[in-house]
């Protein structure tokens, strides 16, 4: 008797062992809730993006035959072949790319010299300016808008890219607050030895700052530059009242998607179907409006992901 | 050494002076003066920009007249208090998790952060008229319908409001998670340890030790949740404003009251939610 209640208790333990674990987060049931949670979330961020790339590929027999869900029966390239033309695809990916790196490029570079300013430097209104730089996070933009677009108009800078390049080059732009930060906390992080040493052999300021600690600042450049860009990329409200019809985006764009396809195709009277803009042709406008900034997220997503850890962007 | 004092201090003006320089010019200035805006009345005639002196008149038509301002800005405080702290917890739920021993780490990152890029005005609101940000085929649950039969009651209206936008929410939520690992990944291993020791489990250790310590990061990303869900392009309150402003009989004098207003309400908010934060932290340790 006093053996089996041993026997069963055993048993009992190592199950137990096995789905609770030793620690409590080896446990084969903490593992399972862990996956479970992680896949379903993660499908929830997928499901959209499968949901564009599918239906992207759908032609018209295949939208509307109720019987095809996930799977499209051909591979057709048609909504595609028109979305491409809606958008203008080549020539405005040009365009939004010289509208969203040069910027960017612009308030990296401006951020980077202002946060070594304000890490390094000891100066009367440090603190009032460190205020200020915060509070320029939450001003919302609407409030600035009015008199900046009054203020380009008198420029005549309106319709060009310096309506977004001129605020960048002096801190104003699209959360430039943030990028100081990161690089004022990289720079607060980053050991001042060097600097001091080159200090002693002569070196100016100016030239300690391009040779020394920007070499050292390349994660917090990097991300900097990245977050800057997406950012840039995906502002439509500035964008569509600064640049008006001289230049576009293409988030831009697709948000004109439907009245440049009416323009493009009108409808004919009394066909069905044909011409007629569908669901299919749509999200292939989306999937190709987001596809450059996809591949590029691909690409550096080492940097966005493992980046933030090294530059310090939570700061201490 | 002195002098030596002085340069250092000239020099780091200078490297902060392009900031002061756009400060002031692309941001002190137009504040001001498009408060001075908001108490004209503002027409643009062939020879620029004629102000007429208005007084409080543009505040009072925005409270007073324009009904669907303050329909939008209540429709837009009362989402804002049901979703900025879905938004935090939830980030707080995915960085614990993406902290943890996992195989496909980085994998789940590279997902888990593509709300960071996708996140444009246009796109979501394609996605939204496709109807793929509601929980897929929802309508056919008995809550859903049970829910949908009267929307009047308040927790019925937030649950309705949840079901129907748990998505796009979710979507806003990519910058907080980076924020969250970072600090995450910051804590210091020992202390783990030493409470393993001392006999603390997971959950003990999470809300004891994990939770107090991220308190600064739950205020930041707080402040950045508020500041990002005000000023997205699809909010209505910016498309009533950008509206207004070319407008013939309201324009620029009443846009930048809209303006003023809006921005004073974002100001209180924040203020409120950082004043609860720390109100709760004092409370905790005394």
């Amino acid at each position: 008797m006093q053996t089996k209640t041993q026997q069963v208790n055993k048993y009992y333990l190592k199950t137990k062992r096995m789905f609770l674990g030793m620690q409590g987060t080896d446990g084969l049931l903490y593992k399972l809730l862990i996956y479970g949670l992680l896949v379903g979330i993660g499908f929830v961020y997928l499901y959209p993006l499968l949901y564009m790339g599918v239906y992207s590929f759908k032609s018209l027999d295949d939208l509307l035959n109720p019987l095809v869900n996930w799977i499209p029966t051909q591979f057709y390239t048609g909504n595609y072949e028109q979305a491409n033309k809606v958008l203008n695809f080549f020539s405005t990916l040009m365009e939004t790319l010289y509208v969203t790196v040069l910027p960017a490029l612009a308030q990296t570079a401006v951020a980077a010299v202002v946060g070594y300013g304000l890490a390094r430097f000891e100066f009367r209104g440090k603190k009032i300016m460190f205020v200020l730089v915060l509070a320029t996070f939450i001003i919302p933009p609407q409030v600035t808008l009015i008199p900046r677009y009054i203020f380009f108009n008198e420029l005549n800078i309106l319709g060009s890219l310096s309506a977004f390049l001129l605020p960048a080059t002096f801190g104003q732009g699209l959360n430039s607050a943030i990028f100081i930060l990161i690089f004022y906390q990289f720079f607060r992080a980053v050991p001042k030895a060097l600097e001091e040493a080159a200090q002693l052999d002569g070196a100016g300021h100016f030239r300690i700052f391009f040779t020394i600690a920007l070499p050292m600042a390349l994660p917090a450049i990097i991300i900097s530059f990245l977050f800057s860009f997406v950012w840039y990329w995906n502002e439509t409200y500035l964008a569509a009242i600064y640049f008006g019809d001289a230049l576009t985006t293409l988030p831009l764009q697709l948000q004109k998607f439907v009245a440049t396809y009416q323009q493009m195709f009108p409808a004919e009277m009394g066909v069905s179907g044909g011409n007629q803009l569908n669901e299919g042709i749509k999200m292939a406008g989306t999937v190709l409006s987001i596809l450059p900034l996809l591949i590029v997220y691909f690409i550096t997503q080492r940097w966005f992901v493992e980046g933030v850890d090294r530059s310090g962007i939570t700061g201490e | 050494m002195k002098r030596l004092g002085n340069n250092r201090n000239l020099t780091g003006l200078l490297f902060v002076s392009p900031w002061i320089m756009g400060f002031l010019v692309f941001t002190a200035f137009p504040l001001l003066y498009s408060l001075f805006l908001s108490f004209q009345e503002v027409k643009i005639t062939t020879d620029g920009i004629k102000t007429n002196f208005v007084s409080f008149g543009n505040y009072e038509y925005a409270f007073s007249v324009d009904g669907t301002f303050v329909d939008r800005v209540l429709k837009y405080l009362e989402e804002m208090v049901i979703s900025v702290p879905i938004i935090i917890v939830f980030s707080l739920i995915i960085a614990l998790l993406l902290n943890q021993k996992i195989k496909f780490r980085g994998l789940f990152r590279t997902i888990f952060f593509l709300p960071v890029i996708i996140a444009s005005g246009p796109v979501i609101k394609e996605l939204i008229d496709q109807g793929i940000t509601t929980i897929p085929s929802i309508e056919q649950y008995a809550i859903y319908q049970a829910l949908n039969d009267n929307p009047d009651g308040f927790f019925n209206g937030i649950l309705l409001y949840l079901i129907k936008n748990l998505i796009v929410i979710l979507w806003y939520s990519g910058v907080q998670i980076l924020i969250f690992l970072a600090a995450l990944q910051k804590m210091d291993k020992q202390i783990f340890e030493a409470a393993k020791i001392d006999g603390a489990s997971n959950w003990e250790f999470f809300w004891k030790i994990t939770l107090p310590s991220l308190k600064p990061m739950i205020i930041v990303n707080l402040i950045y949740t508020i500041v990002t869900y005000s000023v997205f392009s699809l909010n209505p309150i910016i498309e009533h404003i950008q509206k207004n402003m070319f407008k013939v009989d309201t324009g620029y004098g009443y846009a930048s009251a809209l303006s003023w207003i809006y921005f004073l309400i974002i100001a209180a908010a924040l203020a409120i939610a950082v004043g609860v934060m720390t109100v709760k932290r004092k409370k905790k340790y005394t």
